[in-house]
């Protein structure tokens, strides 16, 4: 077992950490302050490459490993949890379905673009009556002819408006399994600018602000036939499967979220007095940073897991499940540490350190709550 | 058009500095990037590859970690890493340093050389102006913008108070600025390839065309004779004077201390 990282992931953390320092850390309390989505910014992580690191060269990627790129994404939720998160939906949640499931005319058509960022990926499964209980689907797409026609609505769709290209999961009919009837769900690549398509409300959030979080509409869309993504009827395990690869991305931003949390409060305390010496020299202050960064390594070493058994195995749920619960946790906790160990300032916004704590709360939440997480972790223990 | 850049692999000065008994730098206890000049230049040369079609060779001369620096070269879009390295050439000054170089350049075909201006460790800004003697071609350091025109290049050398447009045939040396341009990042892609390709090495024996009287520490006209750490600047001190007073006092310890 090797804990070190090799020549390749090393000179990628460089790259990571540079970029995000210089390109991405300037704009992180304006992205938050002002709820805009940070184009300019995505633009950038085009440019370099950012939005395809596991994508396959032959179809415009980067031709790197699952750990490269929960790296970027780590190095980038450091300093903005918001970039982190458009990087990994793009990435988890649009690209790699394609990539698993899609036909060679499907991934033709679509990857390239993607990869290269010439276009940006949403996933949407989420309904109002159908989260947790992602079965209780209300969307449907009945086959017309050669086309599909969709009618229904997705809630808190990450990218949403601003991505070019949706996977959409929806029902196709009823089957009989076990003498009981059940929805039959399948999943379908959807274009912006499909008539039928429309956005409706933009949520108001509490953290990850800049990232677009949109309600999407279909009413009567009509897509063509061959855009149903893998075969009919498989859709509720390809929304399972990518909703493995992309816990991976959020465990991830939960991590760098956490590790920059630890940074800023590590500068803070070196500099900050009272009672006539800094408080880094009070035993509190040190005890409490010895926790975070110990339970922050903990996380670390389960996220890298949890990338490698996607790169070496065929199912990781539990890895990535095991890896989301415990640095969603860890961040949480961290970033709430690290505001009380900046005292009133911590609670001021020109302090990073309260955005952090706000956009650690979602990682807890989306792509699976902890409870999901642990259901499939004690599933797995019991089976 | 063949460009060859020289980059030098320099000390981080976010990392301490360890120096060695002969007063030489310890360079392998440091940590290291591209010297922020020649990265510029190699920038500079990435850009003449976009817009005219260029093949980018990196050369540089140091410890066998040094291969890092073209590395990262290669993954920012570099064709070639050289790497030239041997024992016998440790402890070189400016003079051992440009010979060898001059030699390992000889080894190739070029249009246009590009170094930077100075290395941070050293700040001597002479390497890159002793190739071009080695070499006998035209040397124009110090550039803020070049380009390429026909088989020339034009070239915008800074002054301290106006810049100077200098037109010279090919092949030439440049010598780059760091205010030239914005260094574009490697690539995560970039990074994989690079760190699997082939990097040429060289040593001694390879240089047909170099004295052993100009290599080394040995081969050096200059010695470092004592190196010392910056001696740290004691408490200040609170002087309690009238306005008039404390200008005249002011302006009098700035003079003392050479400042002006």
């Amino acid at each position: 077992m090797d804990f070190a990282l090799d020549k390749k992931h090393e000179m990628a953390r460089t790259l990571f950490r540079e970029f995000a320092e210089n390109e991405v850390k300037p704009f992180a309390q304006e992205t938050d302050e002002t709820e805009v989505f940070p184009r300019a910014i995505v633009d950038k992580m085009a440019k370099y490459g950012f939005l395809g690191i596991p994508v396959p060269k032959e179809y415009g990627g980067q031709g790197c490993d699952p750990l490269t790129y929960a790296m970027c994404v780590e190095e980038l939720a450091k300093v903005c949890g918001t970039t982190a998160v458009i990087v990994s939906a793009h990435t988890s949640l649009c690209i790699d379905p394609i990539m698993t499931y899609g036909t060679e005319e499907q991934k033709k058509k679509y990857v390239p673009d993607l990869a290269s960022g010439k276009k940006l990926g949403a996933f949407g499964l989420t309904e109002p009556g159908a989260g947790t209980d992602a079965q209780g689907q209300q969307t449907k797409a009945v086959l017309d002819g050669d086309e599909w026609v969709l009618n229904g609505s997705k809630c808190f769709i990450t990218n949403g408006k601003e991505a070019d290209v949706y996977i959409i999961i929806a029902v196709t009919g009823v089957v009989e399994k076990r003498g009981r009837k059940q929805k039959e769900i399948s999943a379908f690549i959807v274009e912006k600018g499909t008539p039928g398509f429309t956005f409706g409300t933009k949520e108001k959030k509490m953290g990850i602000r800049g990232s677009s979080t949109y309600e999407l509409i279909f009413t009567d869309c009509r897509i063509p036939k061959e855009n149903i993504l893998g075969a009919k009827g498989k859709g509720f395990g390809i929304a399972m499967h990518t909703l493995d690869g992309g816990r991976i991305g959020i465990a991830a931003q939960a991590l760098g979220i956490a590790e920059g949390a630890l940074d800023r409060t590590v500068e803070y305390v070196k500099e900050r007095k009272q009672f006539g010496r800094s408080i880094a020299q009070f035993q509190n202050t040190q005890f409490q940073l010895a926790e975070m960064a110990t339970s922050v390594e903990a996380a670390q070493l389960l996220v890298y897991k949890a990338a490698k058994a996607k790169e070496t195995q065929k199912v990781y749920s539990v890895e990535a499940a095991k890896a989301k619960l415990f640095a969603a946790q860890v961040a949480m906790d961290v970033t709430t540490k690290a505001v009380q160990l900046h005292g009133g300032y911590g609670y001021i916004r020109e302090y990073e350190v309260e955005r952090m704590m706000r956009d650690a709360k979602i990682t807890e939440i989306y792509e699976g709550t902890s409870e999901v997480q642990r259901m499939v972790i004690s599933g797995n223990l019991l089976k | 058009m063949k460009i060859v850049v020289c980059v030098k692999q320099v000390p981080d000065t976010k990392g301490g500095v360890q120096f060695n008994p002969d007063g030489t730098l310890n360079r392998g206890a440091m940590l290291a990037i591209m010297n922020p000049d020649d990265k510029a230049g190699l920038e500079a040369a990435l850009r003449l590859k976009d817009e005219y079609g260029a093949e980018v060779t990196v050369l540089t001369m140091g410890l066998p970690k040094a291969t890092d620096v073209l590395r990262e070269a290669l993954a920012m879009g570099a064709d070639k890493g050289i790497l030239v390295t041997d024992r016998v050439l440790g402890g070189a000054d400016t003079w051992a340093t440009s010979s060898t170089i001059a030699a390992a350049l000889k080894k190739l075909d070029y249009d246009l050389i590009i170094t930077g201006r100075q290395a941070i460790d050293g700040d001597t800004a002479q390497v890159g102006p002793q190739i071009s003697e080695h070499l006998d071609i035209p040397v124009i350091s110090y550039a803020q913008d070049i380009k390429i025109d026909g088989d020339s290049v034009v070239v915008e050398r800074q002054f301290e108070d106006r810049y100077h447009v200098l037109k010279a045939k090919m092949p030439c040396l440049i010598t780059a600025l760091s205010e030239l341009n914005e260094p574009r990042y490697m690539t995560p892609g970039g990074i994989f390839d690079a760190v699997d390709a082939e990097i040429t090495t060289w040593g001694r024996a390879d240089l047909t065309e170099l004295d052993d009287a100009n290599i080394g520490l040995a081969g050096s006209p200059t010695k470092i004779a004592k190196a010392s750490d910056k001696v740290r600047k004691g408490a200040g001190e609170v002087v309690t004077l009238d306005p008039e007073e404390s200008v005249a006092y002011i302006m009098g310890k700035l003079t003392e201390k050479h400042i002006i």
